[in-house]
């Protein structure tokens, strides 16, 4: 933790040697996903709901996903960068410090402009929100829910990056199921086949990020069914997913084969 | 202080059917005492590096075992990282975008560098090596041999009891070999700390080291002092002759 911070801040103050760049991708990044937003909105053009949901339903959906999605990418994202680090062989420098190689891969070339999509999430939710009209007894699980999702998310970027040590060639297979998921979480679940949307209730837990808390804050039926209870175990699921990363990664560290020279 | 017991490091290569085991290290023991000045030699592929990666914890040995100022290097890496210093020739441990003084500022946090020790040893330090000129410029505009003294400061600003260096002098100039070859000595005599250094600079070797290790297909092929080293081949004049009859034997 101390030495994320310290980390991140150093990051910070090399790139603010280019304050130019940073600006633009912060600006970037807000700009391209606010498009997504206005993807939602010409769809809504067209129909008065997806899957079942209203427009600031499904605003909420977005904003809550959106926002698990930029913080974990932000603060865990850059793990499944690994295998550039392998093959430049700075991964090896890591592990001679005296600190969780972990971290400093996490922290690795931090930077303001991951600020940009946080912030255009952040901003939906807002919009959203205030035309729900939730009940204070169900707000409660909106904190909570962002948290759970952002050990999701994050566990799944560390799962991709402990892929990599096996397969210093395969990031690409981590993507699916980072941005893959980021996007699926995106929408209503109820637009995708009920296959699927077991898979990602009890294989991979995705449908905890925001799907099934958010059943319960918007007080809606399960589409597909499923048992009432499991609107309140996205932290069991988050804990569970979180400890197999965990012992993936350490696995991965055991298995890490370094590179020539 | 290092101490290595039948250890070996295999690799898997190629997939499927055209898999093979290789072995990078096999059956490898030695020992290096408190204040020892150690010369690690070996042809290109006989085991050096992966030597080295297995001492520093940043690969795990397939058998044997290892300890190095006391502990398993595997199992304590983040422990045994304060105590010792690693320097890769090839590549840079600093920030490449931060000036080098906000690199061992840096440095100081990460090891837990008590601030007074830490301002004394940069002064010693930036004396011996000359780094007064350079230490407010970005990593990444630094020369070869500004960036190794700058990297040779980075892992001792810890005082370690051990320094391990992976080919220190590689592409570096007559005059900053001379340089580096005079600290490494003065560290090794008047701080007392054990080094065990890799090289092909034969010079190197006979400047510094007491002690020579030689390393061919995983396992020793050769210790002993530096005279030992010659009389193995009294016919030949220089020592590359020497080494090149022991790597090709």
């Amino acid at each position: 933790m101390r030495t994320y911070l310290l980390l991140a801040w150093t990051w910070l103050r090399a790139s603010a040697q280019y304050p130019g760049p940073l600006i633009m991708m912060m600006l970037g990044s807000f700009a391209v996903n606010a498009l997504d937003v206005a993807a939602i909105l010409v769809i809504f053009e067209h129909t008065g709901s997806l899957g079942g949901f209203g427009l600031a339903e499904v605003m909420f959906l977005y904003g809550t996903s959106g926002l698990s999605f930029a913080l974990a990418d932000m603060l865990f994202g850059n793990v499944d960068r690994l295998s550039q680090h392998i093959r430049s062989g700075s991964f090896d420098t890591m592990l001679i410090r005296p600190a969780s190689a972990f971290t400093q891969m996490a922290v690795d070339r931090f930077s303001v402009h991951r600020f940009g999509r946080t912030a255009q999430a952040a901003v939906v939710l807002a919009l959203a929100l205030p035309q729900l009209g939730l009940a204070w007894s169900r707000v409660w699980m909106i904190p909570l829910m962002v948290l759970c999702g952002i050990v999701i998310f994050a566990s799944v970027f560390t799962l991709g990056g402990a892929m990599q040590f096996l397969l210093t060639n395969a990031p690409e297979v981590a993507n699916a199921f980072t941005y893959g998921g980021s996007t699926l979480t995106q929408y209503p679940l109820s637009v995708y086949g009920s296959e699927l949307v077991k898979g990602v209730t009890f294989v991979v837990p995705l449908a905890f990020v925001n799907w099934q808390p958010a059943l319960f804050v918007l007080d809606r039926e399960d589409p597909f069914g499923l048992p009432y209870w499991l609107r309140f175990a996205s932290p069991p699921a988050a804990v569970a997913l979180a400890a197999v990363a965990a012992l993936a990664w350490r696995a991965g560290i055991r298995r890490y084969r370094s590179t020539g020279s | 202080m290092i101490e290595l017991d039948r250890v070996g490091r295999s690799f898997t290569v190629g997939r499927r059917r055209a898999k093979k085991t290789v072995h990078a290290v096999r059956d490898l023991s030695f020992r290096v005492e408190a204040g020892e000045f150690v010369g690690y030699l070996g042809p290109n592929g006989a085991g050096k590096s992966t030597t080295i990666k297995m001492l520093t914890g940043i690969l795990a040995p397939t058998s044997g075992s290892i300890r190095v100022a006391g502990l398993d290097p595997t199992r304590r890496r983040t422990v045994l990282a304060r105590r010792i210093g690693v320097v890769f020739g090839q590549r840079t441990t600093l920030w490449w975008d931060l000036p080098l003084r906000d690199s061992f500022e840096l440095i100081r946090h990460l090891y837990k560098v008590d601030q007074k020790d830490f301002r004394r040893r940069l002064t010693e330090l930036t004396e011996l090596l000359g780094l007064a000129g350079f230490l407010g410029t970005p990593v990444r505009q630094l020369s070869l041999g500004q960036r190794m003294r700058g990297d040779v400061t980075a892992a001792l600003l810890h005082d370690p009891a051990v320094l391990v260096l992976d080919e220190p002098t590689i592409g570096l100039d007559v005059v900053s070999k001379a340089a580096m070859r005079d600290f490494l000595l003065r560290l090794n005599a008047e701080r007392g700390t054990t080094v065990l250094l890799t090289t092909h600079d034969l010079g190197d070797i006979e400047k510094l080291c007491r002690r020579v290790m030689l390393i061919d297909h995983g396992s020793l092929a050769f210790d002993g002092t530096l005279d030992d080293l010659r009389a193995t081949a009294p016919g030949e004049a220089s020592m590359e002759d020497v080494v090149a009859r022991l790597y090709s034997a």
